[in-house]
């Protein structure tokens, strides 16, 4: 039985905060859930897909978060408890629903998860969707630890249920990534089937229904700001008049610098848990009792312009500061020492840093940057495409997934990545906007996330590009999720449709289309020229499973190559491909055998003919 | 309880992760509070992964530079690259056995001799313990063991004050059966190279 599904209050187990999550979610009694891949939020998702196929839990990976909200808010019309989770960016994909789901409301409980990535861990940008919270109108909670998480979102469930109104959870890396000991509670009973109840006035949002929603909306959102007043996840700590506001991991990077500055009698802290909306009453009798106020909280300062705004409605006039030049930074994500040097300054404490070392004098050392895998078919699409288009001068707009690395030489195929499908919608724009070749790149689960939508638009405006579509079989980059166009029954896994990707391309009216296995490096090489050739929209797909996939899937079997004695020593091989398997060791080109895959690559390219596979 | 601060540097596919767990358990079984928090954007992809653990009651899960009581680094260049979490009062314990990044292996870019990464190491922090976990590995029956041979070598220096036993218990708990002897074995052979190799 999976571990998060066994019905044993009391017992304490190390769980990583995706897990606790997960968890927290099954206790609450969840029955639907969505969502799309995308880290720190993955393992959550992860874990519900596992418990799904052990229990009556129904989940989803949706083709996108527009697509797995929309579904969450069918189901959570229809009187079940439903979780929908995603990345900050994620939110942006699903924005448009989202908008519009705070008037329309739900009748279960519903949670929309967001894993913000404070520092940019493994995202595009770091933005703050507190500001989600308040420009929808959702109810928002932030949990500080992982075993808090877990707790949040039962109340979230329970909290959206008597609003009627969906709740964010809003975690950031720090939370989905950590490790903690958690103790497991109560079940609650899961209910799996609904029944929607026709609404028209307030599920059908015509002007005239709407205009009438959002009055409803702000009312609950009075409610929510009663209850947000009164709600345990917002409590002050301490006593003293020097005041700090707190939020998410900050809250305990500041309760330990505040005992670390041995200040604990001086010091009150407000963490702030329920975040959205605001509660103001508390917020400003908190603030009558101090002398100066510190907001201590990672990204926008959400929280601080609240309270400044607060204490001016009150007539409170001492100091309250959070960001600016000297203090917090709304960049990256803070840490224990900077919190505790920010607050000994602002309150002013002595404070003698950790002496750290002096690094100034050490080796250097060369950079580990993450690189595509040995035997990775997107190294041998990118090295055909370039040799393909050489002499000609071409644009290559790249997509969200592990062939964004192809960005970096000597690959050095990606030069526009925005967000997940842009690669396609930009095309169409540097094609109309340029004289030059615009050759484009999607993995296959972002094609399906928003790739086909640009790919619509190009059909039909008559663009001019070509869009290799990298199908690999599975989602890699977040851990090898599934997508609409994988083989569910080679993974054991039955009960699932297919939809494949040429005949969804030709269906859509794309003229010119072409397959290639990548590693047939030659013939590719030809069949791409011929698109290129082509004016107007032409697709390649390249058909190769992640060898990282097919390998834990045992799909194919491995033999590693070698150098022979053959080689001239020109290094064409690593200077134009980069595996990672290569190395040099005395001045010659080796390969090393524990991690070559035998993908061949290589082979073709050396004009020597001097890589072979290994004798065994 | 006071805190003690452990960072764990490796590169992707180590198993890393695997001995942070192992630790953890072993603070459950020792009664000591435990927080981790890990990062591995890339790893798979052979970038670096770090982990900090903090024991006992502070609250917090991260580590700031030159707060670690302890580095345990399963790479020697990645332990050096890691020193600006290190004070002069950390402990280091460092596998010797490399495994250069790729860029060095294409002649871009410089590897600093395992010795004197050693030199540096010990100069500037209060102690360092460095094994080839890799050769004890291999002799314990699998590379794949790298980890726990480093975990020995870590319990033996009694930085985190956790008993033999309770990690021994915690291996037997974390580690899947099928490697369960070997285990035991990696992390006897990591916990008496240490006792001979602080230098
Ligand atoms: S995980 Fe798969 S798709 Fe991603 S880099 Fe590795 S082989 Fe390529
Ligand atoms: S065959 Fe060549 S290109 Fe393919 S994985 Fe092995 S070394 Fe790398």
């Amino acid at each position: 039985m999976h571990k998060l599904l066994k019905d044993s209050p009391g017992e304490k187990i190390m769980l990583l905060g995706n897990e606790a999550i997960a968890r927290g979610a099954v206790e609450a009694g969840v029955a639907f859930a969505t969502t799309y891949p995308g880290t720190p939020s993955s393992e959550i998702s992860l874990n519900l897909f596992q418990m799904s196929k052990e229990s009556d839990l129904y989940f989803e990976y949706s083709t996108n978060e527009k697509v797995a909200l929309e579904v969450a808010a069918a189901a959570a019309n229809s009187g079940l408890r439903t979780f929908c989770m995603m990345k900050h960016v994620g939110l942006n994909v699903a924005a448009d629903p989202l908008m519009t789901l705070s008037y329309v409301g739900v009748t279960a409980g519903m949670v929309i998860l967001t894993a913000d990535d404070p520092a940019m861990f493994s995202s595009q940008n770091e933005q703050d969707n507190r500001y989600y919270a308040k420009f929808g109108g959702f109810p928002m909670l932030e949990p500080s630890s992982v075993a808090e998480a877990k707790e949040m979102i039962k109340e979230a469930f329970e909290l959206s249920e008597s609003l009627k109104q969906p709740v964010i959870l809003r975690t950031t890396t720090r939370i989905n990534h950590s490790n903690a000991f958690v103790a497991f509670g109560e079940m609650k009973e899961r209910k799996t089937r609904g029944r929607f109840e026709k609404d028209p006035m307030r599920c059908v949002t015509v002007p005239a229904v709407s205009r009438g929603l959002h009055v409803k909306l702000l009312e609950r959102l009075d409610s929510a700001t009663g209850l947000a007043e009164k709600s345990d996840f917002n409590f002050v700590q301490g006593d003293g008049p020097l005041g700090i506001i707190a939020n998410g991991v900050s809250f305990h990077y500041a309760e330990d610098a505040v005992k670390d500055l041995g200040i604990e009698d001086k010091t009150r802290i407000l963490r702030l848990g329920f975040t959205n909306p605001m509660p103001a009453g508390l917020i400003k009798d908190f603030l009558k009792d101090c002398e100066k106020v510190l907001v201590v909280e990672e990204g926008e300062p959400f929280m601080e312009e609240a309270v400044k705004a607060f204490a001016q409605e009150a007539g409170i006039t001492i100091p309250i500061q959070g960001k600016s030049a000297d203090l917090f930074s709304r960049l990256y994500e803070y840490d224990p020492a900077m919190v505790r040097e920010k607050i000994a300054a602002f309150f002013g404490f002595d404070y003698t840093p950790v002496n750290k070392i002096d690094t100034s004098d050490i080796p250097e050392i060369a950079n580990r940057p993450p690189n595509l895998c040995s035997g990775c078919s997107h190294r041998a699409t990118f090295y055909a495409v370039q040799k393909a288009a050489e002499g000609m001068d071409i644009i290559c707009p790249n997509d969200i997934g592990c062939y964004t690395l192809g960005f970096m030489p000597p690959l050095s195929t990606g030069d526009f990545v925005i967000c997940m499908g842009s690669s396609v919608s930009s095309s169409c724009g540097f094609g109309r906007a340029t004289d030059q070749k615009v050759v484009s790149f999607i993995g296959d689960s972002t094609f399906f996330h928003s790739g086909i939508t640009g790919l619509v638009n190009a059909v039909f405006n008559k663009h001019n590009f070509t869009l290799v579509i990298l199908e690999n079989g599975i989602t890699a980059m977040t851990g090898h999720q599934p997508h609409p166009g994988v083989d569910m029954e080679q993974m054991g896994m039955p009960g699932y449709g297919r939809v494949d990707i040429e005949q969804l391309v030709r269906a859509l009216g794309v003229e010119h289309v072409s397959v290639i296995k990548p590693f047939k490096v030659k013939k590719s090489m030809e069949t791409i020229r011929e698109a290129l050739a082509f004016d107007g929209v032409s697709v390649i797909i390249s058909k190769e499973p992640c060898i990282l996939w097919a390998k834990s899937m045992k799909l194919k079997k491995v033999r590693p190559f070698e150098v022979t004695d053959k080689c001239t020593d020109h290094k064409e091989c690593i200077n134009g491909i980069a595996c990672p398997s290569f190395y040099i060791e005395a001045g010659r080109v080796k390969i090393d055998a524990n991690t070559c895959v035998g993908c061949a690559l290589c082979a073709q390219i050396c004009p020597d003919n001097a890589i072979r596979p290994l004798k065994q | 309880m006071k805190t003690t601060r452990l960072i764990i540097v490796a590169v992707g596919g180590q198993g890393n992760l695997l001995a942070s767990k192992v630790l953890g358990e072993a603070a459950l079984i020792e009664g000591v509070e435990v927080r981790m928090s890990e990062i591995h954007g890339m790893a798979q992809r052979g970038g670096v992964v770090e982990s900090a653990i903090v024991f006992g009651n502070a609250t917090s899960s991260i580590i700031s530079d030159g707060e670690a009581d302890i580095l345990l680094g399963f790479e020697p260049a990645e332990t050096l690259r890691a020193i600006g979490r290190c004070s002069a009062d950390t402990k280091v314990v460092t596998n010797t056995a490399t495994l250069p990044p790729f860029t060095v292996g294409i002649g871009k870019g410089a590897y600093p001799e395992v010795e004197e990464i050693k030199r540096v190491l010990k100069e500037k922090t209060a102690g360092l313990v460095a094994i080839d976990a890799m050769a004890l590995a291999k002799e314990a029956g699998s590379p794949m063991s790298v980890n726990i041979v480093l975990l020995g070598a870590l319990i033996q220096t009694n930085a985190l004050g956790f008993s033999k036993e309770s990690v021994i218990e915690a291996i037997r708990r974390r580690t899947k059966p099928a490697f369960l002897d070997m285990n035991l074995k990696a992390f006897e052979l990591g916990f008496e190279a240490a006792a001979n190799s602080v230098v």
